[in-house]
Formats: structure tokens, sequence, C-alpha cells
């Protein structure tokens, strides 16, 4: 199933176009990973998806990004509704500096939920569902800044999903852990997959290699090449891919 | 020369301008505590002024204060927060938002004799208020606002955007990040701006000199429109205006009026710092 369609998108930054045409569909529960070197647009792309980059002045859009099937950029739309929606976890483990439980908190009572629903049962899904809770039950009052940075991240995750997104947005969760921290928020990432839609932009091409059903490269706001995964890194149809994948351009 | 003595030399010079900076503050302090000291009492505290002045308490003097106090921190923190919040949050940079930081900037400089002027003309003349408490806390207010606006701003945008982008990514609203992040991070700031700024007002004589104060009023106010005595303006009436007055009383209330001051501003260094080393990011 079709989660989004993107058909022709550009997207400025005042005069300078740091998207060309991009067009691609994003599977419902499936991760779509995208790749390529620094400024190519990718992390852009991502945050055209859930419109957060509607805060940075003097930008524009064009073209259509369509969720399930309703145009997410026509007038009316209600944003803060869309990014409900669509969550976003970022590339800085980034807590509040209040407790775990507040944290996870935040959303559910922002958009209250906690008046439909048991709170902690709330926290405790989430928490789980970030593969945390086992980590974290006892101490759920703690500050959420005595975690370590896996935990943060993961912390992180578990605060988007407590407001029940259907597609999880990341970028580069991974860029500021470890390798075991690393490995985790992978994992995680194929429970996720039962449940929601993840869309993930990361460096590491090893990292989108094993975690990714669908992989865009980026190369230069152009979208190169968009594919199933196994054929991206194995027979991509484009030099220019190969050549990244191999190491040999970027 | 050698150079180990050009340095030891220097530093004590150094040494020496600091001193010439603490001693006399020390001083002043000094004589005004060990001779004011000896002035309080619990009837110098709460016992109406009686001949002249020349004997009795400074009782309405210390609740005139108190009362300038609470009806200055009532007009201004909600306009001075409110406006910093909109000035930091929501207001973009325009032609429009730059004259007010101006404005604020400026206003800080001004003289508190023109604030005092001012609360004449509008507050007591214009606006028929007359010399009352009402008046005088609304001239305070004027004064303290700028002070309010600009420091809760700073502790405003001290606050990381990135919070905000969350908050965002999350589906909250922009009120609900400030209400639910944003202003508890910089609350401390904004309290400790807050006092600062009501410190100001509570030592000025000049805005409530023609404002509110009274000259000698042993009774207390019983409503805004009253007028009522207040620490600053007594203390410059008993050095100046009144003859042959004891040099213990005026002792006594330049001590209750730096007391005050002084606990006030320790409480907003004390709030800072604890916050200071909590704060994390």
């Amino acid at each position: 199933m079709e989660k989004f369609r993107v058909e022709s998108l550009n997207f400025f930054y005042g005069r300078v176009a740091a998207l060309k045409d991009i067009s691609l569909s994003v599977q419902e529960r499936q991760i779509t990973a995208l790749i390529g070197p620094s400024g190519c647009g990718k992390s852009t792309f991502l945050r055209c998806l859930n419109r957060m980059n509607d805060t940075i002045r003097g930008t524009r859009v064009q073209g259509k990004i369509f969720l399930d099937g309703q145009d997410i950029y026509k007038s009316g739309i209600n944003v803060v509704e869309l990014r409900q929606r669509v969550g976003m976890v970022f590339q800085r483990p980034n807590p509040f500096p209040q407790s775990i439980w507040d944290n996870v908190a935040f959303g559910p009572r922002v958009l209250g939920l906690d008046k439909h629903f048991h709170l902690p049962e709330i926290i405790e899904n989430s928490l789980r569902g970030a593969a945390l809770w086992e980590e974290v039950k006892d101490r759920l009052k703690q500050d959420a800044l005595s975690l370590s940075l896996g935990q943060q991240q993961r912390l992180c995750i578990a605060r988007t999903i407590a407001v029940r997104p259907e597609i999880i947005l990341m970028d580069e969760p991974c860029s500021a852990l470890d390798p075991i921290a690393t490995l985790q928020i992978e994992e995680l990432m194929q429970s996720l997959k039962k449940d929601y839609t993840l869309v993930i932009v990361t460096h590491n091409m090893q990292q989108a290699a094993r975690v990714s059903d669908w992989t865009g490269f980026f190369w230069m706001g152009e979208l190169v090449e968009f594919d199933v995964t196994e054929k991206i890194f194995t027979r991509p149809a484009q030099q220019l891919t190969e050549d990244y994948i191999t190491g040999r351009a970027g | 020369m050698d150079r180990f003595l050009v340095q030891r030399l220097g530093f004590a010079l150094l040494l020496f301008v600091a001193l010439v900076v603490v001693v006399p503050i020390l001083f002043v302090l000094g004589v005004i505590v060990v001779e004011g000291s000896m002035a309080i009492t619990w009837e110098f505290l709460s016992a109406m002024p009686s001949d002249g002045m020349k004997g009795g308490g400074i009782f309405p003097t210390i609740v005139g204060t108190f009362l300038l106090m609470l009806g200055t921190a009532m007009a201004s923190i909600p306009v001075g927060v409110g406006g910093a919040i909109y000035l930091a949050e929501y207001a973009r940079d325009t032609w429009l938002t730059r004259a007010i930081r101006l404005a604020i900037v400026n206003l800080a400089g001004i003289p508190s004799v023109v604030y005092g002027l001012f609360g004449l003309g509008l507050f007591v003349l214009f606006l028929q208020f007359g010399t009352s408490i009402l008046a005088g806390a609304l001239t305070l207010a004027i004064m303290t606002i700028p002070i309010i606006i600009s420091t809760t701003e700073e502790a405003l945008r001290a606050v990381p955007t990135e919070f905000r982008t969350i908050i965002a990514s999350l589906g909250g609203t922009r009120w609900q990040g400030i209400r639910g992040v944003v202003l508890p991070q910089a609350l401390p700031g904004i309290i400790t701006g807050i006092i600062l700024g009501l410190l100001r007002a509570a030592g000025e004589t000049a805005p409530i000199l023609f404002t509110v104060a009274a000259f000698y009023l042993p009774r207390l106010p019983h409503s805004p429109f009253d007028p009522t005595m207040a620490l600053p303006y007594h203390l410059y009436v008993i050095s100046t205006q009144v003859p042959g007055m004891p040099l213990r009383i005026q002792h006594g209330t330049a001590l209750v009026l730096l007391t005050l001051v002084l606990s006030m501003n320790v409480t907003a260094t004390v709030i800072r710092s604890y916050f200071r080393r909590r704060r994390q990011w």
C-alpha cells in the first residue's frame, strides 16, 4: 500500500533549488532509506514530508506530496494535525530536561489523548514500543538526561510514538550514537515496521542496506535512483549510484 | 626593570584599584549597619512616627513601600512577561518590533525623575488618580516594565530552539510549547528579572516624589487612592528636610531600606545560581 506519493517536488531556499523534481512513493509499513552525501537534500526532503520546513523563512515548495491520497501542501491542511500523523525523530537525542515519564506524556497531554486513554498505559506501551521499558520501568520519575545517549534516543522514539503517528521520520537517528546503541536502534526499527511506516535519512550506507526495504539515492538535490534496497546495493541502474555505494564518489 | 618585578607591581596596582571600589561600599555599609542596628527596635519597626518624625517608628513607610511593590508587581509582571513572550516567540523581525526593542533599551536609560514627572502628568493630573498609591505604583511599573521585558526575552531566547521544533513535530501548537516547555525552562531567568526590576523600583525616590509619597502621614492608607509614606522618600525627607533630626533614626531607616533591597537581590542571585546548576543543556 502506498502511504506517501511525491510528485515533481521542487524546494527552494531563497533562490537556490535544494530539491529538483523529486518523485517517489513510500510504502506503508516498510522502511524507506534516503542516502547521499552531506548537502544532497535528503534531510530537506524528509522535512517536507511533515512540513517542518515551513518554519524556515524564505523557503518555497513546488509540486505535490500526497498522504493517503490527500495533498499535504494544499491550503486548508492543518499542519499541526499533519505533524501528529507524521512524527519525527531527530539527529541528536533531545529529550526535554524533565522526567522520563513527562517526556513520553508530553505529546499525549498536548493532544488531549490523556483524557480518552489511560496515561500510564500509553506510557508503558510507548516505552515498550521503543524497547526501553525494561531499562527504565523502575525510575520513570528520574531525569531523562540521566539516561545514556542511546537510551535518550529510544526515549525520543517513545515520545514520538506516544502520539500515535502513522509514519515516523528519522533524520540520521544514529549519527550521535556508539555502535551498540546504533544496533539497538536498528533492531528497534525492524519491530516498529510492524505498526508504522518509516522513512530514515542516513549517512551510513551499511545501515541503509541492513534495515531498509526501499532506498533512494540523492545527489545534489536530485533523486538519482529509487528502488528496492536489494537492487540498489547489488545492481544499481545508474553509474553514479554504483560509484557512490562502492565509495568512488561522494 | 626585572619583568617579574613589573608583574608584581602591576598586580599590586590592580589590587589597589579593586580595593578603591570596595572600601567605600564596605565603609558605608559598616556605618549604616553599626549605627542603624542600634535604632532598630520592635517599636521602631511597628509604631507610627510621632513628634514631627523625630520620635516613634517608621511603620507606615514600610507598609507604604510594601504596597507600592505589590501594585508595581501586579501592573508590570503581566505586561512585561506578556510583551516579552510576544517579542521572543511570536513577533517577526519587522520595523515595528525593531522600534519596540529600541524603545525598551532607551526606556531603561531614562532618568527616574523623568518617569516621576511623566507619572505626575498622566496618572495624577490627567487621569485624576491624585497623589495616590495607584499613581505611584503605575509610575514605578512603567519604569520596571522595560527591565522585565528585556530580561524575560533573554531568558526565553536562551531556551534551545530545538525544543520548539520537537513540540511542533509532536503536533503541539506554539502556545502549548511555550506553556509546557519553554516557559518552565525560562522561569528562573524570568523570576530573577522580575526581582531585579522590582528592586530598582523599591529603592527609587524620584518617581514617587510627585505621584504618591506623603511628607508626613502618620496613619496607614485606606485605599489605592490614598497617598502613603514610603521608605526611600522618607529617608530623603528626614535626611534633608527636617532640621534637628536624630541621626539614629536616619541610620535606622537606611538600614531597613538597605536590608529590604539587599535581601531581594540575594534572593534573585540564589534563584539564578540554583537553577543554573540544575540546567543541563
